[in-house]
């Protein structure tokens, strides 16, 4: 059965002063499975994520071609609100970032930003986000301290509750679990094989364990370029570049 | 052994290091304190601070104008750059092209470095005219120029390089993770901004803003040149005021032979120390508790 998709990318050029950081990139992003972007350092994966919420935005000096849709719409050549855009999708970075305020106003920030100041409804989706990422019983007695107070796994779980806040359809990792220890990472993990249900996961990672055990579909990247992408039975069991068979024997 | 001998007494020395530091400021207290005893001896310590009669020769020592002139000044030079620091902090660290930062930060040194009388002469060049004979007419007012107004705009201008770096420093430590989660769920740049780095760097500004307070405070020669030195009373920024320091900058070793003037100095030196000391550890409580929160 072939799965619709929710994010279609081609033609994906980025550089910056004539180098290549992602040259043709192209890639289907499909709906409600693990996507692993799996590759050495600085192969473009980071690049190629912030690129999909157009946080590229923020680099000047980037200059982005290509094309990159979600629901049949270019986002890099679209005239709606890229807020709107952004808020399709969650973003977790490799280390926790909490906004500097209370645990609960994390989470409502989103919301607000969506012009919803009813206080039942923010009150309704605070706990609800807290407890689709297993957080709401650890912090319900202290949701108007700071995160600061929570260990580095909490608060990136709370940093992904505060994502899912703002009803994304989509979920944009980057080595979610780089700052983490074993456990918390094993929660992160567990988390999104249960999320992918009700939203698309992309998730960017160099463990090659990690790749193995959460995805349902695989992209190999070496510097800039997509080498191999598939399913992770095939493409693991059964390499086809040079490239990723290095990758295989030296990451094991 | 030879190790630990060498230890013990590089430890020593750190610690015979630290208390000279802290030791100065706290002799430099008490001689001026004991040096002003003589004032307090013929005159009450709330008629010294609230009298408002400044008559040396008759004995009559009333601090009350210098205090306010003081308070007055610092305070129109704090509203005049405080917004104006804090707007292009922003920008530097967060719109900037980079060469513009690189071009910024000789231009900030320099203005720091610039000696505080020739911000005094670019006052009266430039400043008092334009307070007298633009300004004031506007609203409907005479002044000579040399005036509260004036040096709070010269005392605001040697203020921002000092609150401008400071401010930068303090933002520049924002993570720009920070800023990217705040985009991502969907804000401006404007609102992230806002809620994130401005947040974030709550005591980085307070801290800014209080050095600036208390160096602005304690500035004496360009202000001293171009804030009239008339001993009044006023809430009219366009009359001439009178500050501590340049009471004593003015008068020390003129005047002597005034019994008690050099005492009743000491004393507004030490009200001078005293008000630093207090503008700090107000902002040390500030940020004490923006940190706690």
């Amino acid at each position: 059965m072939k799965n619709k998709n929710t994010i279609e990318i081609s033609n994906l050029n980025v550089w910056v002063d004539n180098q290549y950081i992602l040259k043709n990139v192209n890639l289907d992003i499909p709906e409600h499975q693990i996507t692993v972007l799996l590759g050495p350092s600085g192969c473009g994966k980071t690049t190629l994520l912030k690129s999909m919420n157009r946080l590229t935005d923020l680099y000047k000096e980037l200059k982005v071609t290509g094309e990159i849709c979600i629901d049949g719409d270019d986002i890099l050549k679209s005239k709606r609100n890229i807020y709107e855009i952004r808020q399709k999708m969650g973003l977790l970075s490799q280390k926790p970032y909490p906004l500097p305020v209370s645990i609960y106003k994390n989470i409502a920030y989103g919301i607000k930003l969506k012009g919803i100041k009813d206080r039942k409804l923010l009150d309704y989706n605070v706990e609800k986000r807290l407890k689709e990422v297993g957080l709401w019983d650890e912090v319900k007695d202290r949701l108007h301290s700071s995160p600061d107070t929570l260990s580095i796994g909490q608060q990136q779980r709370l940093c992904l509750a505060r994502g899912l806040a703002v009803k994304p359809r989509l979920i944009l990792a980057d080595e979610p679990t780089s700052a983490l220890d074993p456990l918390s990472s094993k929660i992160i993990e567990d988390l999104f094989k249960k999320l992918k249900e009700h939203y698309s996961i992309v998730v960017v990672t160099h463990i090659l364990r990690q790749a193995k055990r959460l995805a349902d579909n695989v992209v190999f990247m070496h510097y800039g370029e997509i080498v191999e992408q598939g399913a992770p039975d095939q493409l693991f069991t059964n390499p086809q570049s040079p490239e990723l068979k290095k990758y295989l024997v030296d990451g094991n | 052994m030879k190790f630990r001998v060498l230890q013990n007494i590089s430890n020593s020395w750190m610690i015979v290091s630290l208390c000279i530091i802290l030791l100065i400021p706290f002799i430099i207290g008490v001689v001026l304190y004991s040096k002003s005893i003589p004032v307090f001896e013929i005159t009450s310590i709330d008629q010294l601070l609230f009298s408002s009669t400044w008559k040396p020769t008759q004995g009559l020592f009333g601090f009350l104008p210098f205090i306010l002139s003081s308070l007055y000044v610092t305070l129109i030079s704090f509203v005049l750059s405080a917004p104006l620091c804090v707007l292009a902090a922003i920008y530097l660290t967060q719109f900037a092209s980079k060469r513009l930062v690189l071009i910024m930060y000789p231009v900030i040194d320099i203005l720091a470095g610039i000696p505080s009388v020739i911000y005094g002469m670019w006052g009266i060049l430039i400043v008092v005219p334009f307070v007298g004979e633009t300004l004031a007419p506007l609203f409907n007012l005479n002044s000579s120029g040399y005036s509260i107004l004036s040096g709070g705009i010269v005392l605001a201008v040697m203020c921002i390089p000092y609150v401008l770096n400071m401010l930068m420093e303090s933002f520049k430590t924002v993570p720009m993770g920070l800023v990217e989660a705040s985009l991502s769920l969907g804000a401006s740049k404007w609102e992230s901004i806002k809620h994130a780095v401005l947040k974030k760097c709550r005591t980085g500004i307070i801290s800014a803003f209080g050095l600036g307070l208390a160096k602005a405070f304690g500035e004496t020669l360009a202000v001293m040149m171009v804030v009239g030195n008339v001993v009044q009373i006023s809430g009219n920024p366009f009359d001439a005021g009178y500050p501590l320091p340049a009471l004593i900058a003015n008068n020390y070793g003129e005047m002597l032979s005034i019994p008690l003037y050099d005492s009743a100095l000491m004393l507004a030196s030490f009200i001078l120390l005293v008000v630093v000391l207090l503008i700090n550890l107000f902002f040390r409580y500030l940020i004490c508790k923006t940190q706690r929160k």
